[in-house]
C-alpha cells in the first residue's frame, strides 16, 4: 500500500492563508515549498482556482517576470517601438473531433482569440504535436486539414512546427500545441487590471455551447436540438469592436472555467466587485436544458467562440451595435456592470431581485474540454 | 424551459413571499430537510424575500455531508488496494477523509471511476473480470432502490468481483432524533420530496401525530419551497399540526411500491452513525446477510479503521438545525471549499458550502 498523504491534516492545523496573502507571496524570492507529497489533480487545469494556485505557487516563483506576472491571456513585448502579442495554448481535448469543430480547428481558434483578446491581429502560429503510438494516419490528416483550413479562413499561417511520438498509452491519440504571435494595433492597451466601477460588461452571445457539445459527444447524450461548439476566431469580430470605440478596457475569452472564473480574474486584477443580472446572460433553451438535466452551471461552462468585453459607461451601445454587426457577435447582450462595492467579488442579481455570489469554479466541472 | 420555467416565475415568488410575510404573526423557525432545498433557499435568495416573516433553518439531507469520516477512511482504503477499483459519485471524491481525499488517491495511483449510475458499476464490473470493483453506495431512501437494483443485477449475472460499501442512511429517524432535542427550536418542517417519491408519506404522518409538528412535502424548485413555506406559516398560524403534500406532482401518499420492494428485499435497517451527529437508532440501511457476497465490509478487513473529527467543526449543530454555518468562527476563513473543517462545506448540498457560494457577499467574515 501506498504511504499516506498528509496534506488535509495539515490544513487543519495551520493558520489560514487569505487569498491577500497568497497573491503577496510571489514578492519571496524563494517559492513557497508545497506539502512535499502533494501532487498533481485534474483539477489543476481546470482554469479555476487550483489552476490559479499552481500559478502563485509554482510557475510564478520560479519563472516571474514584469511581462509574465501580469497574467494575461497573451505576453504584449515592444520589438524596435512595435508592439508583439505572443501566446501559447495545448490542447488535449477528448474526443478528437466533436460536433462544430475538432481538435485542430480548436488548436487554431484558441491561440488566435488569445491574441485577439489583447488587441493583435494574429500573424503567424507554430503547431507542436504529440501523437500517441498506433494512432491512424488517417486520423492525423483530418485534423491537420482542418487546422489550414481553419489558419486560411482567418487569414493566418502556420510558419513552423514539430512533432514528437512517444509510446502507446503515453498520451491520448494526440495532443497538439500552438504558439501564434500577432501585432497589437495601434494606440489599443487591454489589461484585466482596467476594469472601472461603472463600466459596462458585454459578451458576444450564448454561453456554454463548447461545454455542452463535448460532453454530449463523450456521453453519447442525445437532445432533440444537437448544439455544435461555437469554436471560432474571433479577431475580426474583436476589430469591429475596437473600431467602434476606443474605450474598451479589457477583453477575455471565457473558455475553460466559463463566464465566472473570468468574470472573477478581471474583479480580482481589477480589485473591483461586479454585478450581473440574471435575466439578461444569454444562454441558449438547450443548453439550460442539458446543465439542468447534468447538474451544471452555464456560468462555469466552457466557450471556444465568445468573447467578454468591459467597456466604458460611454461606450456601451456603441459596443454593442458593433458586436450585433458581426455574424459572431449577433447575439451579444449587456450582462451586468463593474461596481466598487464588494471588491474582488461578481455578485448575480436573481429574476427575484436577490442576490448571490458567482464564485470561481473550484475542482473540476469537466477535464479535458480543450 | 417547459414544466421549469413556471416553478422559477419572479411574479409568482413575489406574491407568495408578500402573503408569507402577510401572515406570519411572529418569527417561525421552519427547517427544510434536503441538501437540494438548502441549496435552491440560497440560489435564489428566498431568505431574503422573507426578510424577517420566517428562520429557515438547514437541516441533516445532504448524504455526501453526513457520510462518516470512518467509512470515507474506508474507502480511501480500499481505493489505495493495487487489486481494488473504486467507483463511487462525484462529489464523493473532494470529501477529506482523516489525511487524504479520493482525489488525491486518484492522482497517487488509485484507480478511482466517477459514475452517474450504479448500473454503470455493475457493467464496470462485467468488463474488468480480473478486478475487484467496489461501488461507494451513499445516499438517503432516493438512491437506495437503483442501489439495491444493481445488487439484484450483479447477482442475476453471477459477478463475483462486485460488491458496495455501504452507507446508506434515512430521514424519519434523524427528524425523530432532532425533535427529541431539548436544544430543538423547530417548528415546521419541509420533508424531502425526492424521498416521500420513493417511500410515501406514512413515516411523516407519524412524526406529525408524534410531535404534533406540521410537516409539509415539498419540492425542489423556489416556487415549491414558497409554497411549501406559505403551507407550513398558515397551519401554525391556525394552531394545527398535519401532513400536506405540496410536491402533488411527484410524491403520492404510498410512495414508489416497486422501488420499496427493491429496497427491502436488499437492505435491513439498524443504527448508524451519521457525521457530526453520531449514532442514530435504526437510522441505517445495510445490506442482509444473504447479499453478504456483496458487502465490501465483510470481503476487505475494514473494521479497525476508526476516525476522530475535527474539533472545531460545528457539523452535529448545522445539521441538527441548532446553528447556521455563519455562526461558525471558522466559516469562511480556516473552513472553506478548498480546505473544508468538516463534510457541509464540502458537498455542493452541503450548507455551509451553499452559504459560502451564494451568500458570502453578505456575511463579515
Amino acid at each position: 500500500m501506498p504511504p499516506t498523504i498528509n496534506t488535509n491534516a495539515t490544513s487543519l492545523h495551520s493558520e489560514p492563508v487569505s487569498s491577500e496573502e497568497t497573491k503577496d507571496l510571489t514578492a519571496f524570492s524563494c517559492p513557497v515549498p508545497l506539502p512535499a507529497r502533494e501532487r498533481i489533480l485534474l483539477g489543476h487545469g481546470s482554469g479555476g482556482k487550483l489552476s490559479a494556485d499552481l500559478l502563485q505557487q509554482v510557475f510564478l516563483p520560479a519563472l516571474g517576470n514584469p511581462v509574465l506576472d501580469r497574467l494575461e491571456d497573451q505576453a504584449v513585448v515592444s520589438v524596435n517601438g512595435i508592439q508583439l502579442a505572443v501566446s501559447t495554448d495545448s490542447f488535449v481535448v477528448k474526443p478528437l473531433f466533436f460536433r462544430g469543430g475538432d481538435i485542430g480547428s480548436l488548436a487554431v481558434h484558441g491561440t488566435i482569440n488569445d491574441l485577439a483578446m489583447g488587441g493583435a491581429i494574429p500573424l503567424w502560429l507554430s503547431a507542436a504535436f504529440i501523437l500517441e503510438e498506433g494512432l491512424p494516419l488517417e486520423t492525423l490528416k483530418r485534423v491537420v486539414d482542418s487546422m489550414q483550413k481553419a489558419a486560411a479562413d482567418a487569414g493566418i499561417q502556420i510558419i513552423t512546427g514539430d512533432t514528437k511520438v512517444v509510446e502507446k498509452g503515453s498520451a491520448d491519440g494526440l495532443f497538439i500545441n500552438t504558439t501564434g504571435i500577432g501585432r497589437v494595433r495601434d494606440g489599443v492597451s487591454l489589461s484585466a487590471s482596467q476594469a472601472r466601477p461603472n463600466d459596462v460588461i458585454l459578451v458576444s452571445g450564448f454561453l456554454g455551447d463548447h461545454g455542452i457539445a463535448i460532453l454530449a459527444e463523450r456521453e453519447g447524450l442525445q437532445f432533440e436540438t444537437q448544439v455544435n461548439s461555437d469554436s471560432a476566431a474571433l479577431h475580426t469580430l474583436v476589430g469591429r469592436l475596437l473600431e467602434a470605440t476606443s474605450e474598451v478596457r479589457c477583453l477575455r475569452d471565457p473558455t475553460r472555467g466559463g463566464l465566472s472564473s473570468t468574470l472573477n480574474e478581471i474583479a480580482a486584477s481589477s480589485r473591483v466587485g461586479m454585478e450581473l443580472d440574471e435575466t439578461s446572460i444569454p444562454v441558449r433553451e438547450e443548453v439550460r436544458g442539458a446543465c439542468e438535466m447534468l447538474g451544471l452551471d452555464p456560468m462555469y461552462v466552457a466557450n471556444e467562440g465568445k468573447l467578454v468585453a468591459i467597456v466604458a459607461p460611454t461606450a456601451a451601445q456603441d459596443g454593442l451595435r458593433a458586436l450585433q454587426s458581426h455574424p459572431l457577435g449577433k447575439d451579444a447582450a449587456i450582462i451586468g456592470h463593474v461596481t466598487s462595492d464588494h471588491p474582488r467579488m461578481v455578485v448575480m442579481r436573481t429574476p427575484f431581485g436577490t442576490t448571490r455570489i458567482v464564485d470561481m469554479l473550484a475542482g473540476d466541472q469537466l477535464p479535458r474540454i480543450c | 424551459m417547459k414544466y421549469l420555467d413556471e416553478y422559477r416565475d419572479a411574479r409568482i415568488a413575489r406574491a407568495l413571499a408578500a402573503e408569507i410575510r402577510r401572515r406570519s404573526s411572529r418569527r417561525w423557525v421552519l427547517m427544510e430537510i434536503c441538501g437540494g432545498q438548502t441549496h435552491t433557499l440560497m440560489r435564489y435568495g428566498i431568505d431574503e424575500l422573507l426578510g424577517d416573516s420566517v428562520d429557515l433553518v438547514h437541516g441533516p439531507g445532504c448524504p455526501v455531508c453526513v457520510t462518516p469520516l470512518e467509512t470515507i477512511d474506508r474507502a480511501i482504503n480500499l481505493a489505495r488496494r493495487t487489486d481494488v477499483t473504486l467507483v463511487s459519485y462525484g462529489d464523493m471524491l473532494r470529501v477529506p477523509g482523516s489525511d487524504t481525499d479520493l482525489f488525491h488517491v486518484k492522482a497517487e495511483g488509485g484507480d478511482v471511476r466517477i459514475v452517474y449510475s450504479p448500473t454503470d458499476a455493475v457493467n464496470l464490473a462485467r468488463s474488468l473480470p480480473d478486478r475487484k470493483v467496489v461501488f461507494f453506495a451513499i445516499g438517503f431512501e432516493t438512491t437506495a432502490p437503483a442501489h439495491a437494483m444493481a445488487v439484484l443485477q450483479a447477482q442475476r449475472l453471477g459477478l463475483k468481483n462486485f460488491s458496495l460499501l455501504v452507507s446508506h442512511v434515512l430521514v424519519p429517524p434523524a427528524i425523530r432524533t432532532l425533535l427529541g432535542s431539548p436544544k430543538n427550536r423547530v417548528q415546521g418542517f419541509i420533508a424531502p420530496g425526492h424521498v416521500c417519491t420513493v417511500v410515501g408519506c406514512r413515516d411523516y404522518e407519524d412524526l406529525v401525530r408524534e410531535f404534533r409538528v406540521p410537516i409539509v412535502v415539498g419540492g425542489f424548485e423556489p416556487i415549491d419551497l414558497l409554497e411549501a413555506i406559505r403551507m407550513l406559516v398558515i397551519q401554525l398560524e391556525e394552531g394545527r399540526a398535519e401532513l400536506e403534500n405540496q410536491y402533488v406532482r411527484s410524491v403520492q401518499y404510498e410512495g414508489n411500491r416497486p422501488a420499496q420492494e427493491a429496497i427491502a428485499r436488499v437492505f435491513e435497517s439498524a443504527d448508524r452513525k451519521w457525521r457530526g451527529i453520531g449514532s442514530i437508532p435504526e437510522s441505517g440501511l445495510f445490506l442482509k446477510p444473504n447479499y453478504a457476497a456483496f458487502d465490501a465490509e465483510r470481503l476487505f478487513d475494514l473494521a479497525d479503521i476508526c476516525a476522530q473529527e475535527p474539533a472545531e467543526c460545528i457539523s452535529a449543530e448545522v445539521l441538527l438545525g441548532h446553528k447556521k454555518p455563519t455562526d461558525c468562527t471558522a466559516f469562511g476563513t480556516r473552513c472553506t471549499p478548498d480546505k473544508p473543517l468538516g463534510a457541509p462545506m464540502v458537498s455542493s448540498e452541503g450548507a455551509c458550502a451553499a452559504y459560502y457560494q451564494y451568500k458570502r457577499h453578505l456575511v463579515t467574515l
